[in-house]
């Protein structure tokens, strides 16, 4: 077993997901069976090879500072499920 | 005006833009053709969430009126379908995902904005795998697209309705996204064309990421010419998207006559172990006996750690995504869970109710492999597989023109074959997955047919040389002389 109920309990709780019973069994199931083959990759040795984040080395891009033609507020609030005045609504935080 | 020929909807991109300049047919004319074609087959094929007939016929219309105060350009008065995990302003995005019913998007991505700017038609949007997540298109929130080759077989994934829309005539050409094969698989599946291009050639702008590392949009169309027509027009730095590289693209139509006389082609061995049929392997076979008669000198080649790709895509991909993925919370765009107690509570349950079981799984399997105790051995050895894939890669191209070896293992699988096992499915990437680790361009041409069903070559070639990549899969093409529609009436 790769992967125990509670790990994949933990992993929903970081994940923001609110699993069902079912949900989290099948998923204990399915998620150990993708790490069992996911889990070839330490068959490889892999010392002194360095991990690329990316294919193509690219370094950091800078611009200036300025505003250039963007959205709007309108257009930023738009799709929000809810608004408060100039702003998007969500639940009690505190 | 005259009733549409019959067979406007089959035309290459090519062929309708030589039409149009001649005055032949007008855009309205080859609009409504395809408009009246998705009417037809689109209760069987299901290959659109989002058709916008209105819009479409305005866009025509202006491009006739462009083209008679002397607008030109092969793409103007196209009609064009668009993968509804790219924006186009004004047009719904839902990523086949009930998390994103509603939305509308804002603005447009930077490849529908250089469409819009050639003058083409876009006609709407397509099915996918929920957040392209998938390989069959089994995974939208919304339906079930079918194989316009054989309606009970899926087109691929994920960018199944774009592949079953062109091969069904319901576009002359499609965008699709490619993280693991999502263009180049459904293109073989369909008997389509598709392209992936080398990272960074395309910008994201406007894609809704998946995997940022892995991501490219790229063109699926009839064949190889209409290809590098799109990717002339999609090509090009822009600064919305710092991984765009700013580079002088050339002209990639220029080589398309090459051949491959001359060309030292490789065919990696790990690429045709177990798992592919042997109705595959004959197909691919009697194609490379075609390109050696031609010239080219074909030889195996072994690329050791090929062989764990898709392991190492499997932690990479789930990774990217499960950070991508957090900005579905239900603050800012889309559906959000009636009734939370709290912030938190209404964050679990908006992506509780929100994500299908297959994105759900990947946010898990990817925010496993990244938290406390695990990334090392999973995320952080991932990376380094990666490492040693892209190297093995620029050591057979210091031989090697191109690499070349079948799309997929098998040909399209039936509906249902494969959703009960995520690992099998995966599978099916197994041959796709190596060229987005290593950022490589790479095209799908079908060269036959297997008891009906397209198969797929793919041709893959060093960082930047799509040049390459359309040369061979122009004489691929030829030889292969597919030129096959599926029947659907």
């Amino acid at each position: 077993m790769l992967i125990s109920r509670e790990d994949v309990e933990h992993v929903a709780a970081l994940a923001r997901l609110a699993l069902t019973d079912e949900e989290t069994d099948k998923l204990t199931v399915e998620l150990g069976q993708i790490l069992e083959h996911a889990g070839k990759i330490s068959e490889i040795d892999t010392a002194g090879v360095e991990p690329s984040a990316h294919a193509i080395k690219v370094t950091n891009v800078l611009r200036a500072d300025k505003v250039g033609d963007e959205l709007s507020q309108e257009e930023a609030l738009a799709n929000a499920p809810d608004r408060e005045d100039d702003a998007f609504g969500v639940p009690k935080i505190v | 005006m005259t009733a549409p020929r019959a067979v406007d909807y089959d035309l290459t991109i090519k062929e309708a833009s030589d039409r149009l300049d001649r005055g032949e047919i007008s855009a309205v004319e080859l609009t409504e053709a395809v408009l009246s074609r998705i009417n037809a087959v689109e209760p069987q094929v299901k290959a659109y969430l989002h058709v916008d007939e209105d819009s479409a016929r305005e866009q025509a219309a202006a491009a006739d009126k462009s083209r008679r105060d002397g607008g030109v350009g092969p793409l103007l008065g196209i009609p064009l379908a668009v993968k509804d995990n790219i924006c186009i302003q004004g047009m719904p995005a839902t990523c086949a995902s009930k998390i994103l019913s509603g939305f509308v998007s804002p603005y447009d991505a930077t490849v529908t904005g250089a469409l819009k700017k050639s003058g083409a038609v876009l006609l709407g949007k397509t099915n996918l795998d929920e957040f392209a997540m998938g390989s069959s298109t089994e995974n939208s929130a919304m339906q079930v697209t079918s194989n316009p080759w054989d309606l009970s077989r899926v087109p691929g994934g994920s960018s199944g309705g774009s592949a079953a829309a062109v091969a069904a005539g319901q576009a002359l050409a499609a965008l699709g996204s490619d993280t693991g094969g999502s263009i180049r698989q459904p293109a073989a599946f369909c008997g389509v064309v598709g392209l992936k291009p080398t990272y960074g050639v395309v910008s994201r702008y406007g894609l809704v990421a998946f995997a940022s590392s892995l991501d490219q949009i790229g063109p699926l169309t009839k064949d190889v010419a209409d290809a590098a027509l799109l990717l002339n027009v999609l090509a090009g730095h822009d600064r919305h998207d710092s991984t765009s590289i700013d580079r002088e693209y050339p002209d990639f139509t220029a080589a398309l006559d090459g051949g491959v006389d001359g060309l030292r082609l490789g065919f990696p061995q790990e690429l045709v172990a177990e798992g592919v049929s042997d109705d595959i392997k004959a197909v691919v076979d009697g194609t490379i006996k075609k390109l050696e008669a031609q010239g080219a000198i074909v030889e195996p080649v072994s690329l050791p750690t090929l062989a764990y790709a898709l392991s190492a895509y499997y932690i990479i991909a789930p990774a990217e995504a499960s950070s991508n993925l957090a900005r579905f919370d239900g603050v800012r765009y889309g559906r959000r869970a009636e009734g939370a107690k709290d912030l938190l509570e209404m964050y679990k349950r908006t992506r509780a109710e929100g994500f299908g079981p297959e994105v759900k799984r990947r946010i898990m399997l990817g925010t496993y492999a990244l938290s406390a105790g695990y990334y090392d051995a999973y995320y952080g050895q991932a990376q380094k597989v990666r490492t040693l894939i892209i190297d093995e890669f620029k050591q057979a191209f210091d031989k090697f023109d191109a690499l070349i070896s079948p799309t997929t293992p098998t040909t399209a699988f039936e509906i249902g074959a494969k959703t009960a096992s995520p690992v099998e499915m995966y599978l099916s990437d197994v041959l796709t997955i190596p060229a987005n680790l290593a950022g490589l361009p790479a095209i799908s041409v079908p060269v036959g047919l297997v008891e009906g069903l397209p198969v797929g070559l793919q041709v893959m070639a060093k960082h930047f040389d799509e040049t390459t990549v359309l040369r061979v899969g122009a004489a691929v093409e030829r030889q292969a002389a597919f030129g096959e529609r599926p029947l659907l009436d």
